[in-house]
């Protein structure tokens, strides 16, 4: 009986959460040219007009370039800090940490004015090195809790053996340490791109006419001149992201059965 | 000339905790080492500072006549087998084992060659691409010396190797390592907390007790006359009792032990008349219901015996003063409170400061 009530709770729940996704999804081959139910036939017009009208074509193609410069920005950034935070060999690293995550907190909307500001100072407001910038100081924390987490879980001694079989540093790092955080290190990438691909507010702030992304383009669009477009864009989003999603539970599946293999 | 590997008054502190104290050690070339002592004691700090994973706070350590304490691990040519094994779990078993071979940047073919001799060597090459996870502990155990052996190197370290293994897995693998050792002529300096297999493994021990050494001798006179209290204790079983030195001449103690008892001992040095000490005699060294001619001889009584298959262990007490003795079987007439006499020789026991 508690049972019944209990799942038939969590059902509900997801229904609520999913909803708003299945709806807005198949009006994306809605014939008609407005954003509503009932769907008089489908078709691919507005799948078509995503892939060749100028500014939705060039705002998806704005997301890639931003979205690719953020993550490897990101991903750089963050497993150099992560690596640099790892040995206690710093002081203060709690602190250091905790500053590196301060993006995931602090709300958009501040970090938004603040980056505005400070790109308008040093000469990079409104252009594709700004905006790439601003994203990835949003995905770094995201690639310092994976990469972190993944370092952690190396033993130490596996790179002391490395080391006195005759490698140097750069070597161990290279045929040790870094194999060993690949995962984390992908999987924070993934987290990274997922980040930069949806974030409109910091865009709002820091973009400007020329670097619209996507979701920017769909803000934009649901204000002016409403069409199931935005639709289109939303399923565009939504496959991409459960692509990504995928890849990163791949990953982590693998990383668990190796782990298992190891215990066992 | 400088022994193959010393220690010049090491000391090693992290912080204002001092955990290796003024360390002297000498190795010779093809010599097997054991650092024996309990947990704690700096065992593996000091095979560390040889390995160079740590600096030592003060003093020199050489190898081969140079001082090496200031070089990284990488220029140490050292063989380390770590207790986890530490092998690369994204490797499989011959990467592991070409990996100090490419760091030494040997030709590839000569790689291959090497590392199948090496895997043939420990009979593990039809396991040579399989990776560490799908191996037993006994075989990644094996991988992991093979690896530390494969570039020849100048000393081979081994921190408790053997310690995750079971019993008879790590017997056998003591007698391997030991094989090898006699075979290539390796220098092995080897940590471990089990004394027995120091006592089965080395040609001599170091027994250490919070960073100092109390002892370094071959087994047999650690075993058999230990020159510390700590020592006696930790190394085998033993008797050990307070007893008050009557006189001492050429070595020779005069003892009385309690109960109206007195027996001659073996002296350790520093000790004089009159003197309170500590008088050590292994169970298996008493005889019991004979006493030959010069040999110390004690009238107790048998108050317990408990059977343990290949022998037998009998307690003996006389008013407060008891031993244990170690037999291989009892006579018939020697019963729970029958009297029996106690016998040992003045050569097979010691008095040690207390
Ligand atoms: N990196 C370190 N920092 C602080 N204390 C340490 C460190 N390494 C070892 N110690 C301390 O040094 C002492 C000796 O440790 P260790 O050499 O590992 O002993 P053993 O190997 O004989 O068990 C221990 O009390 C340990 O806590
Ligand atoms: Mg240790």
């Amino acid at each position: 009986m508690f049972r019944a009530l209990q799942t038939t709770f969590g059902i509900a729940v997801v229904i609520f959460l999913l909803m708003p996704i299945f709806a807005i999804l198949p009006l994306a081959f809605t014939s008609s040219v407005f954003l509503n139910y009932p769907i008089p036939a489908y078709s691919m017009r507005w799948m078509h007009e995503l892939t060749t009208a100028e500014v939705w074509r060039t705002s998806i193609v704005n997301s890639l370039i931003i979205g690719g410069g953020a993550t490897v920005l990101a991903t750089v950034l963050g497993t150099l800090a992560s690596l640099g935070m790892r040995k206690g060999a710093l002081p203060m690293v709690g602190l250091l940490r905790t500053v590196f995550l301060l993006p995931m907190v602090v709300p958009a909307v501040v970090l938004g004015v603040g980056m505005q500001i400070f790109l308008v100072r040093i000469g990079l407001a409104s252009t594709y090195l700004g905006v790439i910038v601003a994203h990835a100081v949003l995905c770094i924390p995201f690639v310092i809790v994976s990469v972190s987490a993944a370092l952690q879980g190396i033993d130490p001694s596996i790179e002391r053996a490395a080391s006195s079989l005759g490698a140097r540093p750069v070597t161990v790092f290279r045929r040790v340490t870094l194999p060993l955080a690949l995962p984390g290190v992908v999987s924070g990438a993934i987290f990274a791109f997922a980040t930069s691909l949806d974030e409109v507010v910091l865009t709002l702030f820091v973009a400007g006419p020329n670097q619209r992304t996507l979701a920017r383009q769909m803000f934009s669009s649901i204000r002016e001149n409403i069409n199931p477009t935005v639709a289109a864009a939303a399923l565009l989003l939504i496959v991409g992201t459960l692509c990504l999603g995928g890849l990163g539970a791949l990953l982590r599946w693998r990383q668990g059965r190796k782990t298992a293999a190891a215990v066992a | 000339m400088r022994p193959f590997i010393q220690f010049e008054s090491v000391s090693k502190a992290f912080g204002s905790l001092t955990v290796v104290n003024a360390l002297d050690l000498a190795i010779k070339k093809g010599e097997f080492v054991s650092l024996l002592g309990p947990s704690g004691s700096g065992k593996t700090t000091i095979l560390m500072m040889l390995a160079g994973f740590e600096r030592p706070t003060q003093g020199a350590i050489y190898l081969d006549g140079k001082r090496i304490d200031h070089l990284p691990p990488y220029r140490r040519q050292m063989g380390v087998v770590f207790q986890n094994y530490a092998l690369f779990p994204h490797m499989t078993v011959a990467e592991n084992v070409a990996f100090p071979l490419q760091m030494q940047r040997v030709p590839r073919a000569e790689i291959t060659r090497r590392v199948e001799r090496a895997l043939d060597m420990v009979k593990l090459e039809q396991l040579k691409d399989r990776r560490p996870s799908q191996l037993s502990g006994g075989q990644q155990q094996r991988i992991a010396l093979t690896r530390a052996l494969v570039f020849e190197p100048s000393v081979i370290l081994m921190d408790e190797p053997l310690g995750a293994l079971d019993k008879q897995l790590r017997e056998h693998m003591q007698l391997e390592i030991r094989e090898l050792h006699k075979r290539l002529g390796l220098t092995i300096v080897f940590v471990t907390h089990d004394q027995s297999e120091a006592l089965t493994m080395s040609d001599r021990i170091a027994v250490f007790n919070a960073g100092r050494i109390e002892q370094i001798d071959n087994p047999q006179v650690i075993y058999d006359t230990p020159r510390t209290r700590f020592v006696a204790e930790f190394i085998g079983e033993t008797n050990l009792i307070e007893a008050k030195i009557a006189s001492i001449d050429n070595r020779i103690a005069r003892l009385s032990l309690g109960a109206g008892l007195s027996a001659h001992a073996h002296a350790a040095d520093g000790l004089s008349a009159g003197q309170t000490a500590s008088f050590s005699l292994r169970p298996e060294r008493i005889r019991l219901g004979m006493a030959p001619e010069g040999s110390n001889a004690l009238d107790m009584t048998i108050t317990d015996c408990i059977y343990h298959g290949d022998h037998m262990r009998v307690q003996l007490t006389r008013d407060d003063f008891s031993l244990v003795a170690r037999c291989e079987r009892l006579a018939g007439n020697w019963t729970v409170g029958a009297p029996v006499v106690a016998s040992f020789d003045p050569s097979d026991c010691t008095v040690l400061a207390q």
